[in-house]
């Protein structure tokens, strides 16, 4: 689960990390109040008001602003709310900014230059274990550091039985060429930021910048963190957190009702059961000649019900030009699923695309037979090479 | 021969008495399959399904002499169950519960290194020696008995290519779903490596999909060794956008050496017959084995 970069840092926080300060707002008005109580908080004069999306590379879109005034506050924001961001990250058609984040200046003068640094914690796949990951090159985006200069991106992995220890957050301090406070303030945060992804149960936190500021303290200037969502039981105050706003309708709707349901942007839809024979359909269309509309994975029951939701949620779609059906019945038979596609099809009334089902497994006859006899506008098909010839067809 | 599960095997059933548990159970004993009891902590000492339930992993390896657990437990307590199993003395652990923290398989796969047992899965079908064993969550009736060894990272699919395998007039010798989340117990690598070390097995078809770097592991390995038998790969989700999560929790793309088109690539140049579409896997394994008869 994504969470947005305020409520990023609010986690970090809760663990002592130091983060640049910051509160939210969801108006100019508000974004201004924000500001003043901001600047009674921390001191602040000048305030960046920040975009608050779940996606990445928010300045180069415009969505992050500094204000040198309070007029400049209620401006930036005002322009900021409501605005339709555009990044690397949203793809062309953008995101809409509900809230922005009203947060300190903290590039503020002072007696030593300031520093950005790159610094992540993710799961290391191949060896089971977390790493964190950190480089001397801050505020940049690190898929170029890396294809660039790797030899300035630095891995410490942490070994589960014992966790983070003290030497490891001294490594990472002297790799990144601190010295004095800042060094002692970088093991700090080092070691904060670790407890707050362990005790989160998170599968990614991405902290670009970590600055050094120029009283060398060590702050996370930016947060993205991901929540793994198998561990949210364990949560449920992070429930809270959840911005239905920044994700497809159609995918929260579909999430209600316990479907795992994707969109994407082809026309031809799928209703699969299983995950990875889910993916095997969507290249299987591809490789007819169309595009898959969504990934929808309906689960071990696909009842009359679920194949009827399903279909609904397909349908909300108006690129959808036809739809791929694909069972595998195992323990569940395929003339079950077959009747519940039938009175899925009738409750729907008209549905006004062509459906392929291809059904395979226990009773795969009978369920052929039930398709082809309900006198439905529907082509059934065994074998999933006929399914593939089938799409071809309907979209050729 | 066949790999990992047989007709001795001496499977016990974690959450046994549970609803999954006892449906799974049901399946797996009328197949044929050789469970001799069952664990669900405070029904010790009662029998379910004719079998005897035990407290503990332990009382059921002491008194049953099990050797293969299956674990039905929800996500909560799914890390337990496999670190008791795994203390117990079981030899193989087949752990189907999807949905477990990431932060507790890493706890388990901690906990399991340098002990003598294998772990497969979790989030995962199971595993099938056809005639002889299911221990799993799969229709028995679509795997028929043979040579082709199955590794698979998905359950339907595995179906699918078990299916495609008996309509080619062929069979399988055992079927391994080695699961779909970003920790587990037997990688590709692994089964595959089991499989090469199997007699019966002349063939393996590999199957993957988008995420992390098992797939590309797997066919180095197979080509540094030799391409001892042929291999067919079929990785799923050529059309997946990078950065979404496609239903299993380790199935995202995040760089450009986890896309399915990286995958594949890796594959073909390492000597493994890459099946375009998920459709032809049948077709393509019979090609192969017809040419390494002729």
């Amino acid at each position: 689960m994504n969470v947005h970069e305020y409520q990023g840092k609010e986690i970090l926080k809760r663990y002592g990390v130091a983060i640049q300060e910051g509160l939210v707002a969801e108006t100019a008005d508000q974004a201004v109040d924000a500001a003043k109580k901001l600047s009674e908080q921390t001191g602040t004069q000048w305030w960046v008001v920040k975009a608050q999306i779940h996606a990445g590379g928010r300045g180069k879109g415009g969505g992050v602003k500094l204000a040198k005034s309070i007029d400049e506050v209620r401006e930036k924001a005002g322009n900021i709310i409501g605005m339709n961001l555009v990044t690397p990250q949203t793809g062309p058609q953008g995101k809409k900014v509900h809230k922005v984040l009203i947060a300190q200046d903290v590039y503020y003068p002072g007696p030593n230059p300031t520093s950005e640094f790159y610094m992540s914690v993710l799961l290391n796949r191949t060896t089971g274990r977390n790493i964190i990951m950190y480089s001397t090159e801050g505020g940049m985006d690190i898929e170029e550091v890396a294809e660039k200069t790797p030899e300035r991106i630095f891995k410490e992995e942490i070994d589960p039985a014992v966790g983070l220890q003290a030497f490891q957050a001294r490594k990472i301090a002297f790799n990144l060429g601190l010295s004095g406070n800042a060094f002692k303030e970088m093991t700090r945060f080092v070691a904060a930021l670790y407890k707050a992804y362990e005790h989160t149960d998170s599968s990614l936190f991405e902290i670009n910048p970590v600055l050094k500021t120029s009283d060398d303290r060590i702050i996370a200037v930016d947060a993205k963190v991901n929540l793994d969502e198998n561990g949210l039981f364990r949560h449920p105050d992070f429930e809270a957190m959840r911005d239905v706003l920044e994700e497809d309708p159609t995918e929260v709707e579909a999430a209600e009702h316990n479907l795992n349901y994707v969109k994407l942007d082809g026309n031809v839809g799928c209703m699969v059961n299983g995950a990875g024979l889910a993916m095997a359909t969507m290249d299987i269309i591809k490789l007819a000649g169309g595009e898959p509309a969504n990934f929808l994975d309906v689960g071990g029951t696909a009842n009359a019900a679920r194949v009827e939701q399903a279909f609904r949620i397909i349908l909300k779609d108006p690129n959808v030009k036809a739809i791929l059906v694909n069972i595998f019945g195992g323990i569940v038979r395929c003339d079950r699923v077959a009747q519940g596609i039938v009175d899925a099809y009738r409750n729907i009334g008209n549905i006004p695309v062509p459906i392929i089902v291809r059904l395979q497994g226990t009773n795969a006859d009978e369920a052929k037979r039930l398709i082809d006899e309900s006198g439905l506008k529907v082509y059934s098909a065994i074998e999933l090479k006929e399914a593939a010839d089938l799409v071809q067809q309907v979209v050729g | 021969m066949s790999v990992l599960v047989n007709k001795d095997s001496r499977i016990i059933v974690q959450g046994f008495t549970g609803n999954e548990g006892t449906f799974h159970a049901t399946q797996m004993i009328e197949y044929g399959t050789n469970v001799v009891g069952g664990v669900t902590p405070g029904k010790g000492g009662t029998t379910h399904l004719d079998r005897p339930v035990f407290n503990t992993v332990s009382d059921a390896v002491k008194q049953q002499g099990a050797d293969v657990s299956i674990i039905f437990v929800p996500p909560a307590f799914a890390a337990d169950a496999i670190m008791e199993s795994a203390e117990a003395g079981i030899a193989l652990i087949v752990a189907i519960t999807e949905g477990i923290p990431t932060k507790d398989m890493i706890m388990v796969r901690e906990y399991l290194r340098g002990r003598q047992c294998r772990l497969i899965g979790p989030n995962c079908p199971g595993v099938i020696t056809p005639g002889e064993a299911k221990v799993g969550i799969m229709p028995g009736f679509v795997f028929k008995r043979g040579k082709v060894g199955i590794v698979s990272k998905s359950g339907t699919l595995t179906y699918e290519a078990a299916d495609q395998v008996a309509r080619a007039g062929l069979g399988v010798s055992t079927a391994i779903g080695i699961g779909g989340d970003p920790i587990i117990g037997t990688t590709t690598r692994e089964a595959v490596e089991l499989f090469m070390n199997d007699p019966e097995t002349e063939a393996i078809v590999m199957i993957g999909e988008i995420g992390g770097g098992l797939e590309a592991e797997a066919a180095r390995w197979i080509k540094s060794t030799g391409n001892r038998k042929p291999v067919v790969g079929f990785i799923a989700g050529q059309t997946a956008p990078p950065g979404r999560r496609m239903g299993h929790a380790g199935a995202i793309i995040g760089g450009a050496e986890d896309t399915a088109a990286a995958k594949m690539k890796i594959m073909s140049e390492c000597g493994i017959h890459v099946a375009e579409s998920p459709a032809i896997i049948g077709k393509t394994i019979a090609g192969v084995l017809g040419k390494v008869s002729a």
